[in-house]
């Protein structure tokens, strides 16, 4: 009888727990997400001025205009450019970490992980000091007699995916660590006792045994790059234009509304077009490992 | 010899990740009012002058409220959600599950433009209230996570020896789920205080003059200038975080919490 009564009672019970989360949700990010989607569809006005309607003209505007096209591209470019170096960078680390023996390893993996807890616009910072004009790679390249100017590592898109590819690396090792759950060292030792020598059985059985770690870093990094600000502006020095800063620059300083929300609605077309790529691969990469070969 | 190449190349990687946390310590001691690499002198003066900069002070105030407030109402309501979604029997579960999760689908800039959207009408850029609200539905999901976790691990059978000695459901929560997921609430508390004290771009949207926190400060500080004061101020702030994360390791045990 009491067990009924907890059952009867147990979804209003669940139900109320769950209204203020809710309720949250959906004051902080569903209403305002719609409200993006519709504001998308007015029309924009000289100073600022909306005229409420439904139009596509944004849109029109946004994929008639070559310089947004261009945006969109190096928005593109730069995720893709980050996630490969963030990705080959950190694969070396994440193997290290999860091979490695030593009593250090708790203190190494938090070593790898410790710039999360360092704002971003901090280690923005670091990199503008290191990447500038007179930073410390071009004052100790001039010292050297190696150059007499300077070599543009600040204010352009090179500077952009070094920062960004430091800044994203942490989340690539964590995911590649989580992701690299199969890999026990007894299948590396069991083809190297059979004669694969160390190429080999990093080839055929490590490498594929990673990959879902590695699909998963890569999709983390690209989905976070795409959508970074912060380092853009600063290191972009206003002459990088993603879309994450076109959308700031729509909304403050042109006072386009209705354009930096289109721009807003094209990058979520993108992350959503990603994460299905992702779940694609993922899928057509686990009906591969469970196959016997 | 591969294995000594191979500990170099580690090595190399780990100077990179770490690089700017590097350069920022050394110029932070620096003297010249403008960024120059090596530094020119040595001195404790930006560590000084951080604390005589008015943005900065009342950034890390607004940082400072603005992060508690979230912490507590992120880690309150994502400890309720967290007991329907582990605890309860109820038809959509899984579903409600995904709709909770489903703000880190969503790319902050995309979010921070939304909200300002949202809030400009109503009067709520620029305030406390709207800074909190932003804040709120990005740090709700990893409360739940963590509480979650907590939950899931938590022995049912404590909770149900209580019931049946005669303790109501509201003395079972206080008297044993609560001392029993410890844990996972000081790790949703610390969490979601470190991811509104970090956040800037969700902030640079919807702060404006009045009420503008200390991300918000530094980004534009760092656009016009590039003394080594932001240095000593980003040292400051990694002190803190370590002292955090020395904290709650301390007391709960880092393995523990960061699962």
């Amino acid at each position: 009888m009491a067990a009924g009564t907890t059952e009867r009672t147990g979804g209003r019970v669940a139900l109320g727990l769950l209204l203020p989360g809710v309720l949250a949700l959906v004051a902080t990010y569903g209403l305002p997400l719609v409200w993006v989607l519709r504001m998308s569809l007015n029309e924009g006005r000289s100073g600022g001025a909306i005229q409420q309607t439904v139009t596509a003209d944004s849109f029109a505007k946004v994929l008639g205009d070559g310089f947004y096209w261009k945006v969109i591209g190096s928005t593109v470019q730069l995720g893709v450019l980050v996630t490969v170096c963030a990705v080959v960078l950190s694969y070396p680390i994440a193997l290290f970490l999860s091979q490695t023996t030593s009593r250090w390893r708790g203190v190494l993996v938090a070593l790898a992980v410790a710039p999360l807890l360092t704002s971003s616009v901090a280690r923005t910072y670091g990199w503008m000091v290191i990447l500038g004009d007179q930073g410390v790679v071009n004052g100790t390249l001039r010292d050297l007699g190696l150059i007499s100017g300077s070599v543009p590592l600040a204010n352009n898109l090179t500077g952009v995916v070094i920062a960004l590819t430091e800044i994203f690396m942490p989340y690539a090792v964590l995911a590649m660590l989580s992701g690299f759950g199969r890999l026990s060292g007894e299948l590396e030792h069991a083809a190297a006792s059979l004669g694969a020598n160390r190429w080999r059985v990093f080839w055929r059985v490590t490498l594929p045994l990673s990959l879902p770690g590695v699909l998963t870093a890569a999709l983390l990094v690209f989905v976070l790059a795409i959508s970074a600000y912060v380092t853009p502006a600063l290191i972009g020095g206003g002459r990088v234009f993603v879309l994450a800063t076109e959308i700031y620059d729509e909304a403050t300083v042109q006072l386009n509304w209705p354009v930096a929300a289109a721009l807003s609605v094209l990058l979520l077309v993108l992350f959503s077009t990603i994460v299905l790529v992702y779940q694609r691969a993922n899928r057509a990469l686990e009906a591969q490992s469970g196959r016997p070969s | 010899m591969g294995r000594a190449l191979w500990r170099t190349l580690i090595a190399a990687l780990y100077l990179f990740l770490l690089a700017p946390i590097i350069v920022v310590l050394i110029v932070s001691f620096d003297t010249s009012p403008y960024l120059v690499f090596p530094p020119t002198g040595f001195s404790f003066g930006s560590y000084r002058q951080v604390f005589s900069n008015e943005g900065f002070l009342n950034g890390f105030r607004v940082s400072l409220v603005v992060g508690a407030v979230v912490a507590v109402l992120a880690t309150a309501i994502g400890t309720m959600a967290s007991l329907a979604l582990v605890r309860g029997r109820f038809r959509g579960r899984g579903a409600m599950n995904a709709v909770f999760l489903s703000p880190l689908l969503v790319p902050h800039v995309v979010l921070a433009l939304s909200l300002l959207l949202l809030f400009s009408p109503l009067a709520l850029t620029d305030t406390y209230l709207g800074l909190t609200l932003s804040h709120l539905g990005i740090a709700i999901p990893y409360t739940i996570r963590t509480v979650s976790a907590s939950l899931a691990t938590a022995d049912t059978g404590c909770e149900e020896a209580a019931r049946v000695l005669g303790a109501g459901p509201f003395t079972t929560f206080r008297r044993v789920t609560l001392p029993l997921i410890r844990p996972g609430l000081v790790a949703g508390l610390v969490t979601s205080f470190l991811i509104s004290f970090d956040e800037a771009v969700i902030s640079l949207f919807v702060a404006g003059n009045r009420v503008s926190p200390l991300p918000v400060q530094v980004l534009q500080y760092v656009q016009y200038r590039t003394d080594p004061q932001v240095a000593a101020l980003s040292v400051y702030l990694i002190l803190l975080s370590v002292l955090v994360v020395i904290v709650v390791e301390r007391s709960l045990g880092l393995r523990r919490t960061l699962r």
